[in-house]
């Protein structure tokens, strides 16, 4: 559309990412190197999924829409099912990483906790995912056209930033969920992680219906911020010492 | 296009990236749901001379505006005035392509570019872009010849002009054909633009961009000045305009010795002349039927008419047929004649329309040179010839008024020289009958060329129209007046006939489809490879030889040369052949008719035809300035496009943008308090504080 809504956009979708990255990670580079890892792990799982998604549909005849609509399901829940897997195999990877890095270390324990791992990881994913989706999108929306001419929705560049935010949220609250699960062993988190992630992904499909997909999959995302925030060692008992002390630090001034 | 947008909701899920690269070619799916690219467009460019310059342009990154269709007087003053949602892009109907309302918009700030939909035929008042007394200031007519007859004075002699193509607009104008991208155009504008009940219409609206951006500016002399700075002193000079040139086309009976230089005194020619030019306000499209091509196809014509008796029967003089550039801008023809000689009998081709009956033909004269009783009498004498040629034919020839001037030709250029003898022949007594002089509209229909329409092209080339046999007529009055005027003998003159069927031949290739069976034959090999050399242009071109120069040279050779026995490689180089001369002849090696499985069978063609090159002298002295000489350029551009979308309302702009901003700053805060309260917050895993005092 114009430079308002690039930028609108490009804040909406990567600005709590950023912030996230700018304040918890840029400064630590044991982090940095954590997230980038993440990352391309991802980007790997992107790459298997996407190849399987073009063979199929290139086996399958281009003309047919209702097989190429169920080609592109199919898809969806096939990479959700690849990203999941790369998930498991990066946290195997960092619990290995981990003790090699205790070693090394001048005190006994690993410079930073697997709970500190998953988030670097959940957000190293969230955010590769979220460029992925966002990046064409916004290249798009600098022009002076907006979509519309073919009866699509004229806020679909909205929704889309709006869409990527959540999914950035939701992935780095997984990665937290995740290796919780996988630490403590309770393999029920792990699937109640995959099925709310092909939930996510299943409700996308639903656009253009906007009212269908957007409200569902933030109520998901604040639920999950509510688990994470709990599996990641908060508690209520904590969050009412963060407003005491708060308040005792108002008070003594 | 439900597929279509389930797949690109679903892809900033997946594989964005990845489909884009791999499905689309240029156009990545999201560009696809918001652009419609028009595919043909003819923009109007911009030309520039000493002072001036004319023409379109839009801004670098394309001119935007919100679609209207102006279809009446109320719709014009929504654009100018009352519209809120300006600038506008307007879109009109030929009808409303008039002077009035492209000096209102010129005016205004509110319009952002125009595009003309051009109908089959012409507003039927008449249409011509020119201005009213064309070549006003490079005529022979000035101060101090024949004052009274300069600045069109005595005879306006295209009064239908309203001198658009000599504008200047601040705005791209494009020509749109009324086909199915045009229903596009309407339907988006019917969808979104439309006015209800009077109330403005809301967002998003449909809106359109061109591109034309022209990289000259101003005049020539700063064109070519920072064209000069760019090759001086760039790695990567750019060119930033061309100065219109072409080549003119010429043959005479007698071979003249290229490599003789000097005068010759005392001899005299008569000279055939025609244009070969045209232009229209749009770039590259000038049909030009009834000003160029009518009198193009007369002289090839009676050319072939000529040669057989005139080689046979030497009349005393030389003859000459001569096609010469740059007519509509008022060149200086560069004629680089290898032997100056005194002009004598000029015979010029005004602008011939043909009706089914030929009922009137003008021989116009220039009075101020008819002053001298020397070319008076001469003047008198061609007169006679050909009116007695033409009672023979039982044509009807007529003389204008004595003191009327002389109409715009390149037979003025030569008289600017020297006063020489000669007629213009035309088809119109005083001003103009073409309607659409070098305007879009001057097409075959135009001059009746038309086909009945279960004919196949090749059906089509051989079908003699009523046009043709008009012109046929006129080809053999010209060539047996020269042939008397240079001295032929009267028992002579029945044996040269124009064929009728050449006229409707080269009818149909100028005017209708170029791509034939007979110009394909006529044509070099390599020139049938490249597709290019069979589109038909008639206009000003930068540089390289347009195709109807091409069309023009190899016709002529065909009809006045001769079939050689000299292979490929003798043809290219005649010089060791005994008995060919390469100083007296061109040698051109042509494909010959193209056989039933597509091979053809070059030969090579010996004959007179030359090249001369129509550069204005302004730039080979480089006095880009000139008031003598023609200073014409055009400018050069990068892209010419044009594309229609949707426009969102600037208050949804702003909101994303606010939204975004908020969005930002709260994370910003938020992140930071949590992550300075980390330790707080996250530390279940430690022993809790001591809590027992």
């Amino acid at each position: 559309m114009t430079a308002a809504v690039f930028f609108g956009c490009a804040f909406i979708a990567f600005g709590p990412a950023f912030a996230l990255f700018i304040f918890t990670i840029a400064r630590d580079p044991l982090r940095v190197i954590i997230f980038i890892a993440g990352a391309f792990f991802w980007l790997l799982s992107l790459l298997l999924s996407s190849l399987v998604w073009f063979i199929a549909m290139k086996a399958s005849n281009a003309e047919d829409t209702k097989v190429q609509k169920g080609l592109l399901i199919f898809g969806v829940m096939f990479s959700v099912l690849i990203q999941e897997v790369f998930r498991f195999a990066y946290y195997r990877l960092l619990r290995k990483a981990n003790e090699g890095l205790a070693a090394i270390s001048d005190e006994e324990t690993s410079p930073i906790s697997v709970r500190q791992m998953a988030y670097v990881a959940g957000l190293g994913f969230g955010i590769i995912s979220g460029a992925f989706s966002m990046i064409n999108i916004l290249s798009d929306s600098l022009g002076p056209g907006t979509v519309g001419i073919f009866g699509d929705s004229q806020y679909y560049f909205i929704t889309s930033a709006l869409m990527t935010l959540a999914i950035t949220l939701l992935h780095t609250f997984w990665g937290v969920v995740f290796f919780e699960g996988c630490e403590k062993s309770r393999w029920w988190v792990i699937a109640v992680v995959v099925c709310l992630h092909l939930l996510v992904s299943g409700l996308s499909l639903l656009n253009p219906l906007y009212e269908g997909s957007l409200p569902p999959v933030y109520a998901v995302t604040v639920l999950m911020a509510v688990w994470a925030f709990f599996s990641s060692g908060g508690s209520l008992h904590n969050l009412s010492l963060l407003f005491t002390s708060k308040r005792s630090e108002v008070e003594s001034s | 296009m439900p597929r279509k947008t389930a797949f690109m909701s679903q892809w900033n899920q997946v594989t964005t990236v990845h489909a884009s690269v791999l499905l689309s070619g240029c156009m990545n799916s999201v560009e696809q749901k918001i652009y419609v690219e028009l595919n043909s467009t003819v923009p109007c460019v911009r030309l520039l001379n000493a002072t001036h310059q004319i023409g379109c342009q839009s801004s670098i990154s394309g001119d935007t505006g919100v679609l209207h269709v102006l279809e009446t007087e109320a719709d014009l003053d929504w654009i100018l005035s009352t519209g809120p949602h300006p600038p506008y892009m307007v879109v009109m109907e030929a009808a409303f392509f008039t002077r009035s309302t492209m000096v209102k918009m010129k005016n205004s700030s509110r319009v952002a570019g125009v595009a003309v939909i051009k109908s089959n035929t012409g507003p039927t008042e008449g249409f011509s872009p020119h201005t009213s007394c064309p070549n006003q200031n490079t005529g022979v007519y000035t101060e101090h010849y024949g004052p009274e007859l300069a600045n069109c004075n005595n005879t306006v002699w295209n009064p239908l002009g309203n001198g658009l193509s000599y504008e200047d607009f601040a705005f791209p104008i494009f020509s749109l054909k009324d086909d199915n991208q045009t229903q596009v155009i309407r339907k988006c504008y019917e969808d979104h633009n439309m006015r209800m009940n009077g109330s403005a219409p809301q967002y998003p609206l449909c809106a359109m961009q061109l591109f034309s951006h022209m990289h000259a500016v101003t005049d020539t002399v700063t064109c070519m000045r920072r064209t000069d700075l760019q090759n001086s002193f760039s790695i990567n000079p750019e060119k930033l305009c061309d100065p219109l040139s072409d080549f003119n086309v010429w043959t005479s009976i007698r071979p003249l010795n290229n490599s003789i230089k000097g005068h010759k005194e005392n001899e005299s020619v008569v000279i055939a002349a025609a244009r070969l030019d045209g232009r229209s306000f749009f770039w590259d499209i000038a049909p030009s039927a009834e000003g160029t091509v009518s009198s193009i196809v007369t002289l090839l014509a009676a050319a072939q008419a000529l040669y057989p008796v005139a080689l046979e029967a030497p009349p005393q003089r030389n003859i000459f047929f001569t096609f010469f550039q740059g007519v509509s801008r008022g060149v200086k023809m560069h004629l680089k004649m290898p032997v100056q000689l005194i002009w004598s009998n000029y015979i010029s081709f005004g602008m011939l329309k043909t009706i089914i009956i030929i009922s009137s033909l003008w021989m116009h004269s220039d009075p101020v040179s008819r002053k001298n009783t020397t070319v008076n009498k001469q003047v008198a004498n061609l007169v006679a010839n050909i009116k007695s040629v033409a009672s023979s034919l039982n044509l009807s020839l007529n003389e204008p008024s004595a003191t009327q001037a002389l109409p715009p030709s390149s037979f003025q250029r030569f008289l600017r020289v020297r006063p020489v003898p000669g007629l213009v022949l035309a088809d119109h007594q005083a001003s103009f009958t073409n309607r659409y002089y070098e305007s879009l509209y001057d097409t075959a229909t135009y001059l009746n060329v038309t086909y009945p329409s279960d004919l196949s092209p090749e059906q089509q080339l051989e079908y003699e129209t009523e046009a043709a046999k008009s012109l046929t007529q006129v080809a053999t009055l010209v060539a047996r007046s020269i042939y008397k005027q240079a001295g032929g003998e009267d028992r002579f003159l029945n044996n040269i006939t124009a064929d009728t069927k050449t006229v409707a031949k080269l009818l149909y290739g100028f005017l209708i489809m170029s791509n034939n069976s007979w110009f394909s034959s006529l044509l070099p090999p390599e020139a049938l490879g490249r597709g290019s050399i069979l589109g038909l242009v008639i206009t000003h071109i930068i540089n390289t030889l347009t195709s109807v120069t091409r069309f023009v040279q190899f016709i002529l050779a065909n009809m006045t040369g001769t079939v050689t026995k000299l292979n490929q490689s003798q043809c290219q180089n005649p010089k060791d052949v005994p008995g060919e001369s390469k100083d007296l002849y061109s040698y051109s090696w042509v494909s010959g008719p193209v056989s039933v499985n597509g091979t053809t069978d070059p030969y090579c063609v010996r004959s007179s035809v030359h090249l001369s090159k129509a550069l204005s002298p302004a730039f080979e002295l480089t006095d880009y300035g000139s008031r003598e000489y023609s200073t014409w350029t055009e400018s050069r551009w990068k892209t010419i496009r044009a594309r229609i979308f949707l426009v969102a309302s600037p208050q949804l702009e702003m909101m994303t943008l606010g939204v975004g901003v908020a969005v930002l700053l709260v994370s910003l805060v938020v992140t930071y308090f949590i992550s300075s309260k980390a330790e707080l917050l996250f530390s279940a895993t430690r022993e809790p504080p001591n809590t027992t005092y």
